[in-house]
């Protein structure tokens, strides 16, 4: 019996069809990977995600592709919204027949997402989702991912907290999950490393609403020698021009998740905070041979530097494209045994896909924030490889359940 | 003499210290109708609204067949036989006249808390009567938003009949209403009221409407009673032709 | 723990003023347009993104000018967003005055839509930072702390904004008009007034305020896409707090909120997220009409335009229902996974969208937090699905359960308000339910949600999924149906249209309310509860802001005057938002465009417009 596909049913059931960009003609033999992410909601990472992700695409297929097929993506966007994505990752497997999923930016559609794939038996790879529980306590045996954990991040930035001299230490991140554990990590790992610290004063402002001042004077009050902050975008921003203008970071260290990546960095422009140990992409100055092909290929096609989304997205098509190669077919039982302990090379360097719980080595660059042409840039810089800031076996093996 | 259905004793309100109604007695009797005039800012409003439970007095009792109904919310008022209608009229605007009355028949019989059944399968039979009592059963599939006003008021009219009342209480029941119409109405009200025993206090501003259909008149003024009779008397008061009716009354009654 | 010295209490009492006047000059427009126009302007928020984003490309073509160049350019911003206040009054809602009171609402929406893609079109989706005020960068030394100079002249400007709007209501023709217009609107028609200039210039002058506010962060914030959202629904806040109408009451509440908001950070930074709705929630069940409110304004809001007598389903309609159940239950046989799935949720929304159509179309509920028991539905369906380890069947009956004990709590606090005061104070418990969500972890799991809430057995399969919840979604709307036709669903209805009159009638209009919002609740978590199991998790999402203004928006674009309006309504938004997200970049432009067309077009609703045209065909003389 012949079955309705998604677009024919459109036509009939509605009369969206004329609004709906022409059926993609898909090439039979092609492969096919359904991403579903934030596009609309999170724009910012997003969008140089995107063109790096069609790079790397774009470099595969000229290749000839994996096993002799193309690689085809089918985009989705989920508004930001869990539900949706849930919604578009069933399309992708029903209507599109896509072989692998692939995407999520905020942390609860990267679970979403995982738990379809796990429902469905399907590899998911999910790029950017920084949660613990994506690999750990909610991790299962049909979801991996790329990038530094939150835990991993935060490990790095302890190892550089603890060298500092300050004692009492204030903190501030976004009210979720992210923020939350973020400041869990960064807490238990340093007073770990360094008992005798203390942490007098912990602000959690809403995510894209924080009331910069208040929060700052807040902080203030817990007089802190040091600050670890977790707010990026737009929270961020805020609080960096008040926080200067206020006084906050004069005297003080300050440790911070992320703020060396540019897109976070680069909306502050001269502002960008001096000094700050931060997390990030030092894409100008990252001169590795892998980096400068890709830097060079991105800024030919796009005409502008890739940020650490353009990576990530570069990155996950790599891999998804190894595996497949690796694994020699769409089958994805076999496409997750060949990730676990897949190894290879990114821009960033050599990664491995951990069997013991499908988290990717790949690390991260640690150094200061400075300024250069009157955009805040990462210096003293060095990457900082991802396996050595995990948590030995014993314990992941009890943070992750699913085994 | 029939039985009194309202008795209202020493009825006071005050507003910010200014007293509004200042002790008022008065009574109405099953199938009579009192008419409560008096000039703007006498206290009608106010004392009809304490009567109604709409305010509650500060001094003073309200009593409905001898039992004690003072400040009763309408609602209680309602269960115990006072119907009223308003001065600005209204009706369910989203239901037809006939489920209009059903609705009230329903409420009378303590159906509102069903979910389930059709409301208007009950009391069809009941509604179509009391319709052609105010003579309106040729309307009685027409939603009630598209009703000129005096239809509206007959309406209403039927809806508190619906409840079969002991006490109607009405508001300024011609206002807004063509000359012609105004009498007409106020005759079919006082015709039911007689027929079915109803005691009805009404107040108003059309004195032909008064003077034409109160068995018995009370005429306030500045809060108490000045004079109160049938209409005859009042007609005939010096007093209340001097303070209130003035010559608007000599042209009026001729 | 936090050393609290003098000085710090009052910096923390500074920053809150700052921040309630950047809030009153919001609220302060929000509150003319709707004390005039009675429109509830979703786009407030747009106008003062709009502003900001001005700002920013003003200030930066004439950095070189130093101070004259950057005010010039805030105020410049300012006039040209009150032009496209103008420009939206004209073009949109001033075809809508005569539709019913939320079409406007449902319009606004629309332009809140495409104002985010036109936006993001323009400046790009970074995050753009805008410049000091040249002579306002330093700071001054409070006691032993450093307060920024902006922000002492931020606060400043609330006080003098009052002072001005003050003088202009009391002092001109103008203003003496706006007064007159927001406490009585016929006396303003009756005194012959131009009535659309009139609605014209307040729209210029609240959508110019909304442009200023915007424009005036620049220096302490960066501009970017969400701005505008996040801004109205607190300025909503502070004007219903406030009372509605009254400017002084506006700002009174801002100075509140701003400095509870400061203080509440400084001694509970965990619960920022509700804190604002937690003063909102308490401020009304005290003083239901606000600060400085009285008893009356805001009844606007009041939906009962909706006199359209309610018929039972003709033959028809009968027949086309059927075939409709018919052609779903047919689906397994010819239709894709996919075509099930979406068929499935958009009639789970369906349930959603009746539900709140009782509460709103028959009730005269309109609640902006209906989705607080959508949410609490699901929530319940899972945690006793995967916490209690209950069967599915045995879970799906838990959901209404859960959400209608939340509306038997909500609806006793909602039930004794009305209009935008009752659509503000749902809001404010859905939005605390939400927070609970959010930050309850241990019990929801936080924003990670609880995931893993998959049908097990034969409902595991789309179509076996499907024809359950057909099933279910069926028998919910014919027992909505069922209700409205009953004794209780008129009494309701009798209480919405006049409920003096019903009062009087014998109808305990408080009582048939709160019954009809426990029952508006509970369809609302059956919905919910088959969400889950569609989903197979649940997410704090379920509960926010934007799944009430979905559940809106499907009532008003289907109809609120049909009891089919609602599932139209799902339909037609839940199915268009689906596959416009899947292939159109700007699909919210477009669904937006899509909102104002059908709004223009049939300002009654779909239903309205097929309602019209079937009467069109029926009777093609003039009715006598």
């Amino acid at each position: 019996m012949m079955t309705l596909d998604r677009r024919s049913f459109l036509a009939g059931a509605s009369t969206l069809a004329a609004l709906g960009a022409p059926a993609i003609l898909h090439a039979e033999d092609a492969i096919k990977i359904g991403e579903v992410n934030s596009y609309t909601a999170q724009p910012a990472f997003l969008k140089p995600y995107r063109q790096g992700w069609e790079l790397a695409l774009e470099k595969v297929n000229a290749a000839g592709g994996v096993n002799g097929r193309k690689i085809e993506t089918v985009f989705r966007d989920d508004g930001g919204k869990p539900e949706d994505a849930v919604r578009y990752a069933g399309d992708l497997l029903d209507a599109e027949k896509v072989d692998v999923l692939a995407g999520g930016f905020l942390s609860n559609i990267g679970l979403a997402l995982a738990d379809v794939a796990n429902q469905r038996k399907r590899l998911y790879l999910a790029s950017e989702p920084l949660t613990d529980a994506l690999v750990w306590g909610k991790g299962n045996h049909y979801t991996f991912r790329l990038r530094p954990s939150t835990y991993m991040q935060a490990a790095m930035l302890v190892e550089e907290a603890a060298k500092l001299p300050a004692k009492r230490w204030a903190l501030v991140a976004p009210n979720y999950e992210y923020g939350q554990s973020a400041n869990k990590w960064f807490k238990d790992l340093l007073k770990r490393a360094k008992p005798d610290v203390e942490f007098v004063a912990e602000q959690y402002p809403a995510l894209g609403k924080i009331d910069a001042g208040a929060t700052i004077q807040a902080l203030e009050a817990g007089k802190p020698e040091a600050i670890f902050n977790v707010t990026f975008g737009g929270d961020l921003t805020n609080f960096v021009r008040q926080g200067t203008t206020r006084g906050l970071f004069e005297g003080r260290s300050v440790v911070s998740m992320l703020t060396g990546e540019p897109e976070y960095v680069d909306p502050l422009g001269a502002e960008a905070p001096v000094g700050w140990i931060v997390t990030g992409y030092p894409y100008g100055d990252l001169n590795t041979p892998e980096h400068v092909a890709f830097r060079d290929a991105y800024k030919a096609k796009y005409g502008e530097m890739p940020k650490l989304g353009s990576v990530v997205g570069y990155e996950t098509v790599n891999s998804i494209a190894a595996a497949l190669a690796k694994a020699g077919s769409t089958d994805n039982e076999k496409l997750v045994s060949t990730l676990e302990g897949l190894k290879l090379t990114t821009v960033f360097g050599p990664i491995e896909f951990r069997a013991i719980d499908h988290q990717s080595t790949m690390g991260a660059f640690v150094g200061k924030i400075a300024l250069k042409d009157g955009l805040g840039v990462m210096s003293n810089w060095n990457y900082r490889d991802g396996a050595k800031y995990l948590p030995p076996d014993s314990e992941v093996k009890i943070l992750r359940p699913a085994g | 003499m029939s039985a009194k259905v309202l008795e209202v004793e020493g009825l006071v309100k005050r507003f910010r210290g200014v007293n509004a109604v200042r002790g008022i007695d008065l009574s109405v009797h099953a199938g009579e109708a009192v008419a409560l005039i008096g000039p703007n800012g006498a206290g009608k409003t106010t004392c009809f609204n304490m009567i109604g439970g709409q305010l509650k007095p500060d001094a003073g009792r309200v009593r409905l067949e001898g039992q004690d109904v003072t400040a009763m919310t309408p609602r209680l008022l309602w269960r115990r036989g006072v119907g009223r209608t308003f001065q600005i009229t209204t009706a369910f605007a989203s239901m037809t006249v006939r489920e209009n009355v059903q609705l009230a028949l329903n409420a009378k019989a303590g159906r509102l808390n069903r979910v389930f059944g059709r409301m208007t399968v009950a009391f069809g039979k009941e509604a179509d009567a009391i319709l052609a009592r105010v003579g309106m059963s040729a309307d009685a599939e027409r939603p009630c938003a598209i009703l000129a006003y005096g239809d509206l008021k007959r309406i209403e009219l039927a809806i508190a009949l619906a409840g079969a009342p002991k006490l109607l209480l009405m508001d300024e029941p011609t206002a807004g209403m063509a000359p012609g119409e105004r009498v007409q109405l106020m005759a079919l009200a006082a015709s039911l009221a007689k027929r079915d025993g109803i005691a009805v206090l009404f107040t108003e501003h059309d004195m032909d409407v008064v003077f034409a259909h109160a068995d018995r008149i009370i005429v306030l003024d500045r809060g108490s009673i000045l004079a109160e009779g049938p209409p005859d008397k009042i007609k005939a008061d010096s007093a209340v032709r001097a303070v209130y009716l003035g010559a608007g009354l000599a042209s009026g009654v001729g | 723990m936090t050393v609290l010295s003098p000085d710090i209490l009052l910096i923390q009492a500074l920053n809150g003023l700052a921040s309630a006047s950047s809030l009153f000059l919001v609220a302060s427009g929000l509150s003319i347009i709707f004390g005039v126009t009675r429109v509830v302007n979703f786009a407030h928020g747009s106008f003062y993104m709009l502003g900001a984003y001005l700002g920013w490309s003003l200030t930066h073509r004439v950095m070189t000018l130093g101070a004259p160049g950057f005010w010039g350019s805030v105020l410049a911003a300012a006039l040209i967003v009150g032009a496209v206040g103008v420009l939206v009054e004209m073009l949109i809602l001033r075809r809508l005055r005569r539709a019913p009171e939320l079409y406007p609402l449902l319009a606004t929406f629309g332009v809140v839509l495409i104002v985010q893609d036109v936006a993001l079109a323009i400046w790009g989706p970074e995050d753009l930072l805008g410049p000091r005020a040249p002579g306002l960068t330093g700071f001054v030394s409070i006691l032993a702390s450093r307060f920024p100079v902006y922000e002492l002249f931020l606060i400043a400007v609330g006080p003098l904004l009052l002072g001005g709007l003050w003088l202009l209501f009391r002092r001109t023709r103008f203003g003496l008009l706006v007064r007159a217009a927001t406490q009585d609107r016929e006396m303003v028609a009756a005194l012959g007034v131009d009535e659309r200039r009139l609605f014209s210039s307040v729209f210029f002058l609240g959508s110019a305020l909304a442009g200023l506010g915007g424009a005036l962060q620049l220096p302490r914030e960066a501009v970017n896409l969400n701005m505008d959202v996040s801004v109205v629904v607190e300025a909503f806040v502070v004007v219903v707090v406030g009372g509605l109408g009254s400017l002084v009451g506006a700002y009174v509440s801002a100075v509140l909120i701003g400095v509870i908001q400061a203080f509440g950070i400084l001694f509970l930074p965990k619960i920022t997220l509700v804190l604002v709705f937690l003063v909102m929630g308490i401020v009304l069940a005290v003083r239901p009409y606000g600060l400085f409110g009285r008893f009356g304004e805001g009844e606007g809001l009041r939906s009962s335009v909706q006199e359209t007598v309610l018929r039972p389903l003709s033959a028809t309609s009968r027949a086309v229902f059927t075939l409709a159940v018919l052609l779903i239950a047919a689906m397994p046989f010819f239709a894709g996974d996919y075509a099930m799935g979406l068929i499935a949720e958009l009639l789970i929304l369906a349930v959603f969208a009746a539900s709140l159509h009782f509460l709103m179309g028959l009730g005269g509920m309109a609640s902006f937090g209906h989705a607080a028991f959508f949410g609490i539905g699901a929530y319940g369906a899972a945690l006793a699905f995967k916490g209690l380890q209950w069967p599915m069947a045995a879970s799906l009956v838990a959901a209404p359960f859960a959400a209608a004990f939340a509306g038997l709590v909500a609806g006793w606090l909602c039930v004794r308000l009305s209009g935008v005061y009752l659509a503000m104070l749902s809001l404010a418990v859905a939005q605390i339910a939400w927070a609970a969500s959010f930050q309850w972890v241990a019990l929801t799991g936080g924003d990670n949600g609880l995931l893993g809430v998959w049908p097990p057995t034969v409902f595991a399969s789309r179509s076996g999924f499907l024809l359950l919840t057909l099933a279910l979604t069926v028998a919910a709307l014919a027992a909505l149906r069922i209700a409205a036709f009953s004794p209780f669903g008129y009494a309701l209805r009798a209480a919405r249209d006049a409920p003096r009159r019903a009062e009087a009638s014998g109808i305990d209009v408080r009582a048939m309310q709160w019954a009809g919002f426990v029952i508006a609740a509970a369809f609302a978590g059956i919905a919910g509860g088959l969400y889950a199991f569609a989903k197979g998790s649940v997410f704090p999402t379920y509960l926010a802001i934007g799944k009430s203004v979905d559940g809106l928006i499907m009532v008003l674009l289907g109809g609120i005057g049909s009891l089919t309006g609602p599932i139209i309504g799902a339909f037609a938004f839940g199915g268009l938002e689906a596959e416009l997200m899947a292939s159109v970049a700007f699909w919210r432009a477009i669904l937006g465009l899509v909102i104002l067309a059908l709004v223009l077009v049939a300002p009654s609703g779909i239903m309205g417009l097929i309602g019209t045209r079937i009467v069109k065909a029926a009777k093609p003389a003039a009715p006598a």
